[in-house]
C-alpha cells in the first residue's frame, strides 16, 4: 500500500528524472535508456522476427522519445506512449522492406458447404488453453505458428491480441479502416485457430 | 440424432437455418467478433446465440476459437525468445553516443 504523502514524492522524483532526461543529462539518459531498451526490444523482435531490424527499430524508437519528449504530455503514461512509438517504428521498417504486402490467408479459413452449413472435423480430445500452456516450449511453439500466418495478417493479431492496442489505434497505425482491422482479426484468429487444431487436439509438441 | 453422420445432420441444418430467426454458420461467422466484443444489438444477439444453441459445429468452433485467442495472448506474451533480457551494450552505446551527438 502507498500512502498519499508517498506517491506524491514518486511522482515528484519522476518529475525530477524527466526533466533532467528533457535536459540532456547523460547519466540520466543512460540509467533512462537502460531502464528501458529491454522492454522495448522484446516488443520489437516480437514484431520485426529479425534482430539486426528490431536493433534499428530500438535506436529510432530512442530517438524520436528524445526528439518528442518536450511534448510529452505528463498526464498519459510514459511507458504506453514509448510503447506506441517503438511498434510505429517497427511498422516503418517492415514498410521499407515490403512486409506489409497482400497476402492471401484463404486456404486456412473455415469452410462451409453449399447451404452454408460449417464443414468441421470432429474433435477427439480438447485440451484447454492452461492444459496446453503447461507444456514447455508451448509458448515458442504458438509463436512459431503464429509466424507462419501471412504477415499482413500476424501484424493485426499481434498488435491487437499480444500488444492489446484498441481496434482505432491499430487502425490509425496501419492506415486501415476500422472495419477492415475486424475482418482481418476475425480471419487472423480463425487461421491461427486453424494452426493450432493439432495443439489443441493434445498432440504432444 | 444419434447414428445420424455429420453430412446428414448438415442436410436437416440446411433446411433448419432458413426458418425465421435462423442463420446459417456461414453467417455467424461474421458475427462472432462482434459477439466476442459484445458489440451485437439486442436482436442480432438472440439470433446468434439461437444458432449457437442448435450447431453443434459452431459450438465447437466456437470453443477452439476462444482458447486459440487465449493461446495466443498468453503463448505470444510469454515466449521467452522475446522476454526483456539483456540489451547488447553496443546497442545502449549506440542510443546514448547518438543523443550526445
Ligand atoms: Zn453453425
Amino acid at each position: 500500500m502507498s500512502g498519499p504523502g508517498e506517491q506524491s514524492i514518486t511522482s515528484a522524483g519522476a518529475a525530477g528524472e524527466l526533466e533532467a532526461l528533457r535536459n540532456g543529462d547523460r547519466a540520466e539518459t543512460e540509467r533512462f535508456v537502460r531502464q528501458h531498451a529491454g522492454w522495448m526490444l522484446a516488443l520489437a523482435r516480437r514484431m520485426l522476427r529479425n534482430g539486426a531490424q528490431a536493433d534499428d527499430a530500438v535506436q529510432n524508437a530512442f530517438a524520436n522519445i528524445f526528439k518528442n519528449l518536450s511534448r510529452f504530455d505528463q498526464r498519459s503514461a510514459l511507458k504506453t506512449w514509448m510503447h506506441r512509438i517503438v511498434v510505429n517504428e517497427a511498422l516503418m521498417l517492415m514498410r521499407k522492406t515490403h512486409r506489409l504486402r497482400e497476402e492471401p490467408i484463404d486456404e486456412l479459413l473455415p469452410v462451409f458447404d453449399e447451404s452454408g452449413c460449417r464443414i468441421e472435423a470432429e474433435w477427439a480430445v480438447f485440451q484447454t488453453p492452461e492444459a496446453v500452456l503447461q507444456q514447455s516450449q508451448a509458448s515458442a511453439k504458438i509463436t512459431e505458428l503464429i509466424n507462419t500466418l501471412p504477415e499482413n495478417y500476424r501484424i493485426v493479431l499481434m498488435l491487437r491480441d499480444i500488444e492489446e492496442l484498441s481496434t482505432e489505434e491499430v487502425a490509425e497505425m496501419l492506415d486501415l479502416s476500422q472495419a477492415n482491422v475486424k475482418v482481418r482479426l476475425h480471419r487472423a484468429r480463425a487461421a491461427l485457430k486453424k494452426l493450432l487444431e493439432p495443439l489443441m487436439g493434445g498432440q504432444a509438441l | 440424432m444419434m447414428g445420424l453422420s455429420r453430412k446428414q445432420m448438415r442436410r436437416i441444418h440446411g433446411i433448419m437455418f432458413k426458418l425465421p430467426l435462423m442463420i446459417t454458420c456461414e453467417v455467424f461467422e461474421d458475427f462472432i467478433l462482434a459477439y466476442l466484443d459484445d458489440d451485437l444489438p439486442p436482436k442480432q444477439k438472440f439470433v446468434f446465440e439461437l444458432h449457437l444453441k442448435v450447431c453443434r459445429e459452431c459450438q465447437e468452433y466456437l470453443r477452439a476459437y476462444r482458447a486459440s485467442i487465449e493461446l495466443s495472448k498468453k503463448g505470444g506474451q510469454a515466449d521467452a525468445a522475446f522476454a526483456p533480457g539483456d540489451v547488447p551494450e553496443d546497442l545502449i552505446t549506440a542510443v546514448v553516443e547518438a543523443r550526445k551527438a
